[in-house]
């Protein structure tokens, strides 16, 4: 699977679901039969992840909280990862 | 050590309009010991004491969950407690306005059984025509926008549709269709000489999952749940006992795994006497098999033991007769030989082409008959 290019738009996909694990103090992404532990980053990139913003967008948000700057990569090879398992998908 | 439970299976009701032989459900599930199902009250406590304890994961499963009258409102107490719910369905006589008041209690995923690709086959298998509900059901489920399973048990009766059912699943719009072979407890163990397919057909199918992996990527997910005789080496059953599953029966029952009531030398506790979390943290049946204290050789000495935990304690029970030895599917064991000399059997029958002994269907009367035989 390619990586998404930077206009793309990110969004889950409607199998998925962020969940808050209260039990364990993290953030999950829950699936049919399945779930995957996010770590805080993971699920605030998420969590921008609202159909709207863009890879590029969601990459600007971050770097202005953080006062950082060169997360793209992160950001988009965290994205292309849940994208391989069809839990983020492109478009509006 | 992390010893939480992420899922829970609750098995509604053993009751079910379908008759397949080789059901996961306990040979005596029509007994006393099943008889007294939880009340919605009861079982809306054992759902939040479940997330309490960690649960993420919710299988509304049975028997068939639809006949229990009260399936909206357990969904909805699920819903309003975070858990990820599916509904593990055979359909029947499931209606697109019953499915739309799941999904508006908050019903996440749906996944429907299908015996086989064809009408004809899977009423057969089936033993009862079930087969058109489905088709209409996994429509129903696409347009109220569910994500969908198509799961089919796999044996040799099945196992050249392997193609057609991937081919039905990716025409429905499934995300997932599970091939599952049929794994030999309760009703599939008792008809496992009829069930069992030969390498041959395995080999087959196996290759048809490869290369239809390859055409379609990741439009749908394929899973393929092994035939653990054979393998090798056993499956990492539950992801190891007492470590992230469980199931709650009927009556209450809690069980490390859909067939551990089957083994008669444990005791288990019930959620009407116990809270869920002392049953998973210290009842006997829970801390028996946990970690590796437990093992045998060639368990205990073996690099493998973390990888597959010793492999399956009811297949032990089963097969071996003793529920602490290794799983007899693992080439080490000492018990292989039970498990080479069933295969055996089959692939000889087959080549002979001596006609498989005629299947026992699951349904009350054959529990009760198999029950009073012992």
């Amino acid at each position: 699977m390619n990586p998404a290019p930077a206009a793309a738009v990110p969004r889950l996909h409607p199998k998925a679901r962020l969940q808050r694990d209260e039990v364990r103090g993290r953030d999950v992404l829950l699936y049919p039969e399945g779930l995957v532990t996010l770590n805080p980053t993971g699920a605030e990139i998420l969590g921008l992840c609202d159909g709207v913003r863009s890879v590029a967008d969601i990459v600007a948000a971050l770097e202005q909280r953080y006062g950082a700057s060169g997360l793209e990569q992160d950001v988009m090879s965290f994205l292309d990862g849940l994208g391989a398992k069809g839990l983020v998908i492109y478009g509006r | 050590m992390d010893a939480k439970p992420l899922w829970l299976l609750a098995e509604l009701t053993y009751k079910c309009p379908l008759q397949c032989p080789y059901c996961s459900n306990p040979l005596d599930f029509a007994g006393s010991r099943f008889k007294h199902e939880l009340t919605t009250e009861e079982w809306s406590r054992v759902f939040r004491e479940a997330q309490a304890l960690g649960v993420l994961q919710l299988g509304l499963s049975g028997g068939e969950p639809l006949l229990r009258p009260d399936l909206e409102s357990l969904v909805a107490t699920a819903q309003q407690l975070g858990l990820y719910t599916s509904l593990i369905t055979s359909a029947h006589r499931l209606t697109q306005d019953r499915l739309a008041a799941l999904k508006r209690a908050g019903l996440d995923h749906v996944q429907i059984s299908v015996q086989a690709a064809d009408a004809e086959l899977s009423d057969r298998i089936a033993g009862t025509r079930a087969y058109r509900d489905k088709l209409a059901a996994y429509h129903f489920a696409k347009e109220l926008g569910f994500p969908l399973t198509v799961n089919v048990v796999l044996h040799r009766e099945n196992l050249h549709q392997v193609e057609a059912l991937i081919r039905l699943a990716e025409s429905l719009g499934a995300e997932r269709i599970e091939l599952a072979n049929t794994q030999f407890y309760g009703w599939a163990f008792h008809n496992r000489d009829a069930l069992m397919p030969t390498k041959a057909q395995l080999d087959a199918a196996w290759q048809v999952v490869l290369r239809e992996r390859a055409r379609l990527g990741s439009r749908l997910e394929i899973v393929w749940v092994l035939p653990d005789y054979h393998e090798q080496f056993p499956k990492p059953c539950m992801g190891g006992w007492g470590r992230a599953y469980m199931t709650v029966t009927p009556a209450g029952e809690v069980w490390p795994c859909q067939a551990a009531g089957g083994i008669t030398t444990l005791t288990f506790e019930n959620v009407r006497d116990r809270s869920l979390e002392w049953i998973w943290h210290q009842s006997d049946a829970f801390n028996r098999f946990r970690g590796e204290a437990w093992m045998p050789e060639p368990c205990r000495s073996c690099a493998r033991r973390t990888v597959d935990f010793g492999g399956c304690r009811c297949q032990a029970f089963l097969v071996a007769g003793d529920a602490a030895l290794t799983d007899p599917v693992c080439s080490l064991a000492p018990h292989r030989h039970v498990i080479d000399a069933a295969v055996t059997q089959v692939e000889r029958a087959a080549a002979a082409r001596v006609e498989p002994t005629a299947l026992t269907y699951r349904a009350a009367p054959a529990s009760r008959a198999l029950a009073a035989k012992g």
